[in-house]
C-alpha cells in the first residue's frame, strides 16, 4: 500500500507489551506533529482472552474517550482514514508480547562471526538464549543438548569469511540438524534456520539442514571479512521471519497485521531505530536504556555504530533477586545512606519478585528499589560494554611508531567522555517521584564522564516512534523532539581521581545563567538551569582530571537546562564509594542533601 | 475505571478440576475416556530419541573427510556397542590397521563428507507421564495425551520449589501462626506432604526430607532459609525442576507469616487424605503458582464459589502485600478516587484499609490482594 505522507494528519501507535498494551495519539498541530493523547489496557495474548487485538482496542478505545472521538469501529478494528472528527489516517504496532523474539544464534568462533551474529539478532530485537560456537569450551554432545533444551521462534547460523572455512560452518549445521530443537508454538511449527555465513558453504549447509521440520532462509553473509560486518540482509530477514512465523503464531496477530499500515515491529528493534535515526540526524553519541521488570536493555550509538544488549535477569520486579544476587547485597546497600536489617531486606526482596506489582510506599522502600536500579543500570551498562567492541580478529598492521601503544582489536567503543545524550526509559527511572533521584540513578550507574546531556523517554514512546520513523521519519523526529524526550539536564563530571577536598576542576557558565565555583574532589552539585535554558561552561581540571580534551586541559562545552538543572560532579571517575559503611552512609547522605534527592520531612533515620 | 481489580490466590473447598497430561513428542496414550486412574498411574509413554554424540572420524583417523565413509566398518542405521569397533584405519601400504571403538553405545546416523563427522545417537531415552491427579479421563488425544478431571478442593500457593508429587496430607503443627522446625517432625512422616503453620524453617526441610516426606508446605520461609536449602541463591522465580527429593511449597510469601486461616482450615479438614502437589513457579508471562490438589468423592461437599480475586469493594476482607504493612489482615474502609501521594513520594490510587488492630492506614491498591473473609 501507497502511503501518501502530505496527507497523514491523525497517526494511531500502539506498544504491545507481555502486560500492558500502549497506545499514543499523534496529530498535526499548526503544521507540526505532535504526540496529543495516550491510552493503555492489559495486554490480552493470554487466556481467557489469547487474542492480542483485545487488548489494543481498549488501549485505543481509551484515547478515545479521553479525545473525545472514535478510533475503533464497531467490530473492534481501527476505523480508516479520518471521517469528520473521527478515525486515524495511519496505523502501526510494535510487539514484545508472549516474550518477544527468542533466538539462538551459532558462529565458528564466539569473539568473531559468533559474535556478530549475536550483535545482528538483538539489533533486530531478539533475546538471544544461547550463542553456539566451535570455541565455546562445551564438547559437542553437550552443545547438542543445550541446542535440544532450547525452544527458540529461530536460529541464526553465521560462520566463515566468505572464501574462508567450510568445514566448520557445516559441523554447525551438523550439531543442529539431529537436535532438533523444539519450537515454542507446537510442534507444527516449523523452525525457521536463517543462515548468514561463508557464501561456499550455502549449498552444504542447506544439505545437513535439509529436514522436514526446518525452514531454511539463506542470506549475505553477516561477517564476508574479517574486517567487515554486513548485518543488514540478516536483520532484515529476522524481521521478515519474525513477521512471517512467529507472530503468525501469536494469538491474534494474523488480525493485527491485517490493521497495521507498516510491519510490526519486535520493540526492542524499534527503540534502537528511533535512537539510531536520532544519532544520525544531530550527529551525536546516544546510549539509550530501558529497565523492566524482568530485563534491561542498553541501546549505543557511537560514531553512527549502534549496538544493542539486553541483560536477560536484570530488572527490577521479576528479577530484582537476581540483581542482588549478581550485584551482591552490600553492593545494593552502599547505595542507602541509612541502616537497614539484611534478612529482612532479602525477604522484601523476595516478596517483591513473587509479587511483581507492588510499589513502594514508604521512602525507605523507595529508596532500596532505587539503590537496586543503580546495580541493576550499572551491571547491564558493564555487559553491554563489553559486547560493543570494535571488530575482533581483524589483522592489523603495526610500526615501530606502534611499539608503546597496545591497543588492540575488540575493545570497547563505548566511551563515555564522547557520549552526548543519555535516555532513560523504564518505570523505575520514568515514574521515580522526582526527577533529581532519575537524573542521579543514571548517573551513579553510567557514569558519564564530560559534558552529556541527560533524558528521559516521558512516556514509553521510543517504540512507537521507532516504527513510525520507518514509515514517516518527518512525523516520528518532531515528536521526538517535542513531545518523548523530557530533558534533565546536563550532567559535568571529571574523569580521574584525587583527594577529598582538593581541587578537581574550577568553572565558569555564561548564557542564559552566568555562575561560576570551583568543585573539589568528592563534590557534587547541582545549579538551578531551567529547561529551554542554554549556556557555555568552561571548565579548568586541575592536574589528573580530564574533562574531554585531555589532562589538566581547558574545555568548553555547550550545556542546556532541564527539570533537574546542570549537575556539577566531582566526585571523579571510576566512581569509588568508601569502603567503610558508616563514612559511606555520610558520603551518600551528602550528596542526597545537596541533590535534594527525597523531601527533607523524611521519618527516615539518616545516618550522621 | 469505577472498581480495581485486585488478583489473590485461590484457595476453594471444592471444584471441578482438570489437569493435561501431555507427551513431548508422540507416543502411547494407555488409557481411555471413562477410565479412573491414581496419581501415580502411567497414562502416557514414549521414548525419546537419545542423546547424540558427534565424533571427528576425519581427524581420529587422520584422513580427510571424504574418505571417512570408506573406513567406517559400521553403515548409517548401523547399531554399535560401547567398545566395539566403529572404523578402521586405512594403515601403511595395506598393513598396520587401526581399529577404533565406539566411545558410546548408539546407532550410526550419519557420516558427513564434508566435515568427517560421525554421529551416534544413543539409545532411545523412555518417557512416562503419570496421571499427577486421582480422577476420571475425560478427553484423550492419540499419541498425545489424556486430560484428567476430578472433583477437588485446591490451594495454590504463592512460591515453592520443586515438581510434581503425591502423597498424605499429615499435620505438624497445631495452629497457622506456628513455626515449623526440625522438632515437629517424626518417622511417621514417610511418604506425607508435612502441613506446619507459619515459617519453615530450613532445619524442619531437612528433616521432613530425612523422615521421607514428600512434600512441605507453610505460610511463610526465610530467604536465608531457601538460600541454604538450595546452595544458592535464587534469582528468578522460574522453579519445578529442582532435583531435592522434597517439594517445597509457601502459601503467603518470604518472612515469619502466618498461613492464612482458611488455608489451613482447609487443609486440616483434609488430614490424612490424599493429595497431589506441584511446587513449579513462574512468575513471568504464562503465570504458575504451585498447588495443593486434594481430590474428593463426589458430592461430598457443598459447591462453592473459589477465592482468586476481585473488585475492592467497602468491606472486603484484605491482606496488605508490601511493607510497611507487610502481612497485616483488615478490610477495606474507604475507596478514595483520586490518587493521593505516599510516604515515598509517588502518586497513586489507595485504599483506606481498617487493620485487625483497630489501626486505619492508607495502603496502594498495588499492594493488597483479597482474600477470604
Amino acid at each position: 500500500m501507497t502511503i501518501d505522507l502530505d496527507n497523514i494528519n491523525v497517526i494511531l501507535a500502539t506498544d504491545c507489551g507481555s502486560t500492558t498494551t500502549k497506545a499514543i495519539l499523534i496529530e498535526k498541530v499548526d503544521g507540526e506533529y505532535r504526540q496529543t493523547y495516550r491510552g493503555e489496557a492489559p495486554t490480552t495474548v493470554e487466556k481467557p482472552f489469547a487474542n492480542v487485538t483485545i487488548g489494543v482496542t481498549n488501549a485505543v478505545t481509551e484515547i478515545g474517550e479521553l479525545a473525545g472521538r472514535v478510533f475503533t469501529n464497531e467490530d473492534g478494528t481501527i476505523k480508516k482514514p479520518v471521517v469528520g472528527e473521527d478515525g486515524c489516517d495511519l496505523y502501526i504496532s510494535t510487539s514484545s508480547a508472549g516474550g518477544g523474539l527468542q533466538m539462538m544464534v551459532a558462529g565458528v568462533i564466539a569473539e568473531m562471526t559468533a559474535a556478530s551474529a549475536k550483535r545482528a539478532a538483538l539489533g533486530a530485537g531478539a533475546i538471544v538464549m544461547d550463542v553456539i560456537s566451535t570455541n565455546d569450551k562445551r564438547r559437542p554432545h553437550e552443545q547438542i543438548q543445550r541446542i535440544r533444551e532450547l525452544r527458540p521462534d529461530m536460529i541464526l547460523i553465521s560462520g566463515g569469511t566468505d572464501g574462508g572455512t567450510t568445514e566448520k560452518v557445516v559441523q554447525l549445521a551438523e550439531l543442529i540438524a539431529p537436535a532438533k530443537p523444539q519450537p515454542r508454538f507446537g510442534s507444527e511449527y516449523k523452525m525457521p534456520i536463517i543462515y548468514a555465513g561463508n557464501k561456499d558453504a550455502a549449498d552444504e549447509v542447506a544439505a545437513s539442514l535439509q529436514e522436514d521440520w526446518i525452514d531454511l532462509a539463506i542470506v549475505e553473509n553477516l561477517r564476508p571479512k574479517l574486517e567487515q560486518e554486513n548485518l543488514g540482509p540478516a536483520r532484515d530477514k529476522i524481521h521478515e521471519v519474525f513477521l512471517e512465523h512467529v507472530m503468525a503464531h501469536a494469538p491474534g496477530y494474523d488480525m493485527l497485521m491485517d490493521w497495521t499500515d507498516a510491519p510490526i515491529m519486535p520493540t526492542p528493534g524499534a527503540v534502537g531505530d528511533i535512537l539510531q535515526t536520532i544519532a544520525k540526524k544531530d550527529g551525536i553519541n546516544v546510549v539509550g536504556v530501558d529497565i523492566g521488570g524482568a530485563t534491561t536493555d542498553v541501546f549505543s550509538v557511537f560514531n553512527e555504530t549502534f549496538n544493542r544488549t539486553v541483560s536477560a535477569n536484570l530488572g527490577m520486579s521479576y528479577s530484582i533477586s537476581n540483581v542482588c544476587a549478581e550485584a551482591t547485597m552490600p553492593n545494593v546497600l552502599r547505595w542507602v545512606h541509612f541502616d537497614m536489617d539484611e534478612r529482612e531486606l532479602r525477604n522484601h526482596v523476595k516478596n517483591k519478585m513473587i509479587r511483581p506489582t507492588t510499589i513502594p510506599q514508604s521512602l525507605e522502600s523507595l529508596i532500596f528499589e532505587q539503590a537496586v536500579a543503580r546495580e541493576a543500570l550499572r551491571l547491564a551498562y558493564k555487559q553491554h560494554k563489553e559486547f560493543a567492541t570494535t571488530l575482533k580478529g581483524v589483522q592489523q598492521q603495526r610500526t615501530v611508531g606502534d611499539t608503546f601503544n597496545q591497543e588492540v582489536a575488540g575493545n570497547t567503543i563505548v566511551d563515555n567522555m564522547k557520549l552526548n545524550l543519555l535516555v532513560a526509559s523504564g518505570g523505575v527511572l520514568s515514574h521515580a517521584p522526582s526527577m533529581h533521584q532519575t537524573a542521579m540513578m543514571l548517573v551513579d550507574a553510567f557514569e558519564p564522564e564530560g559534558c552529556t546531556n541527560l533524558a528521559k523517554d516521558s512516556i514509553f514512546m521510543m517504540p512507537h516512534l521507532g516504527v513510525l520513523s520507518v514509515v514517516h521519519p518527518k512525523a516520528a523526529a518532531q515528536v521526538f523532539e517535542r513531545d518523548c524526550l523530557v530533558y534533565l539536564g546536563t550532567c559535568i563530571a571529571a574523569k580521574g581521581l584525587g583527594k577529598e577536598g582538593r581541587p578537581c576542576f574550577s568553572w565558569s557558565i555564561s548564557g542564559d545563567i552566568n555562575a561560576s565555583g570551583t568543585c573539589n574532589f568528592g563534590d557534587l552539585e547541582r545549579i538551578e538551569m531551567s529547561p529551554g535554558q542554554t549556556a557555555t561552561i568552561m571548565c579548568e581540571p586541575a592536574r589528573g582530571f580530564d574533562l574531554g580534551a585531555g589532562n589538566g586541559k581547558k574545555v568548553t562545552h555547550e550545556i542546556r537546562g532541564g527539570t533537574v538543572g546542570l549537575i556539577i560532579d566531582g566526585r571523579g571517575r571510576p566512581l569509588k564509594l568508601p569502603e567503610n559503611r558508616q563514612k559511606c552512609q555520610q558520603t551518600i547522605s551528602r550528596w542526597v542533601e545537596n541533590m535534594e534527592l527525597y523531601p527533607e520531612e523524611t521519618n527516615v533515620a539518616v545516618a550522621t | 475505571m469505577a472498581h480495581a481489580y485486585t488478583p489473590g490466590l485461590k484457595v476453594t473447598s471444592r471444584m471441578s478440576n482438570r489437569v493435561i497430561r501431555m507427551l513431548p513428542i508422540k507416543g502411547d496414550v494407555m488409557v481411555q475416556i471413562g477410565d479412573t486412574v491414581t496419581a501415580d498411574q502411567i497414562v502416557a509413554a514414549t521414548y525419546m530419541p537419545g542423546d547424540v554424540y558427534p565424533l571427528n572420524m576425519a581427524n581420529t583417523l587422520a584422513v580427510p573427510p571424504k574418505d571417512v565413509a570408506s573406513l567406517m566398518l559400521l553403515h548409517e542405521g548401523d547399531s554399535v556397542e560401547e567398545g566395539k569397533p566403529l572404523a578402521q584405519s586405512a594403515g601403511l601400504f595395506g598393513k598396520f590397521k587401526k581399529i577404533y571403538n565406539s566411545p558410546y553405545s548408539g546407532t550410526v546416523e550419519t557420516i558427513s563428507e564434508v566435515t568427517g563427522q560421525v554421529i551416534l545417537r544413543g539409545p532411545d531415552i523412555p518417557v512416562e507421564v503419570r496421571g499427577y491427579m486421582s480422577g476420571t479421563v475425560v478427553e484423550v488425544t492419540p499419541e498425545i495425551g489424556c486430560v484428567i478431571e476430578s472433583d477437588v478442593a485446591f490451594v495454590q500457593g504463592i512460591f515453592g520449589i520443586g515438581g510434581e508429587t503425591c502423597g498424605t496430607i499429615a499435620f505438624a503443627v497445631d495452629t497457622c501462626d506456628c513455626t515449623l522446625t526440625a522438632s515437629e517432625i517424626n518417622s511417621d512422616m514417610n511418604g506425607c506432604i508435612v502441613i506446619g503453620g507459619a515459617r519453615i524453617t530450613h532445619d524442619a526441610i531437612e528433616a521432613a526430607r530425612d523422615a521421607g516426606a514428600v512434600a512441605i508446605i507453610g505460610g511463610g520461609m526465610d530467604d536465608q532459609d531457601l538460600k541454604e536449602f538450595l546452595g544458592y541463591d535464587l534469582g528468578v522465580a522460574i522453579t519445578g525442576s529442582e532435583n531435592k527429593g522434597i517439594t517445597v511449597i509457601v502459601t503467603e510469601g518470604f518472612g515469619d507469616i502466618a498461613m492464612a486461616s482458611r488455608t489451613f482450615d482447609l487443609l486440616k479438614k483434609h488430614e490424612g487424605h490424599e493429595a497431589s502437589v506441584n511446587g513449579a513457579t513462574q512468575i513471568r508471562a504464562g503465570v504458575m503458582r504451585p498447588e495443593i490438589i486434594i481430590p474428593l468423592d463426589a458430592g461430598t461437599a457443598e459447591a462453592e464459589p473459589d477465592h482468586t480475586g476481585g473488585y475492592l469493594e467497602i468491606g472486603k476482607a484484605l491482606r496488605v502485600i508490601r511493607d510497611p504493612y507487610f502481612g497485616m489482615l483488615g478490610t477495606v474502609k474507604s475507596l478514595p478516587s483520586e490518587p493521593q501521594v505516599l510516604g515515598s513520594g509517588s502518586k497513586a490510587r489507595v485504599l483506606e484499609v481498617e487493620l485487625h488492630s483497630g489501626e486505619s492506614v492508607i495502603v496502594p491498591r498495588a499492594n493488597v490482594e483479597l482474600i477470604e473473609a
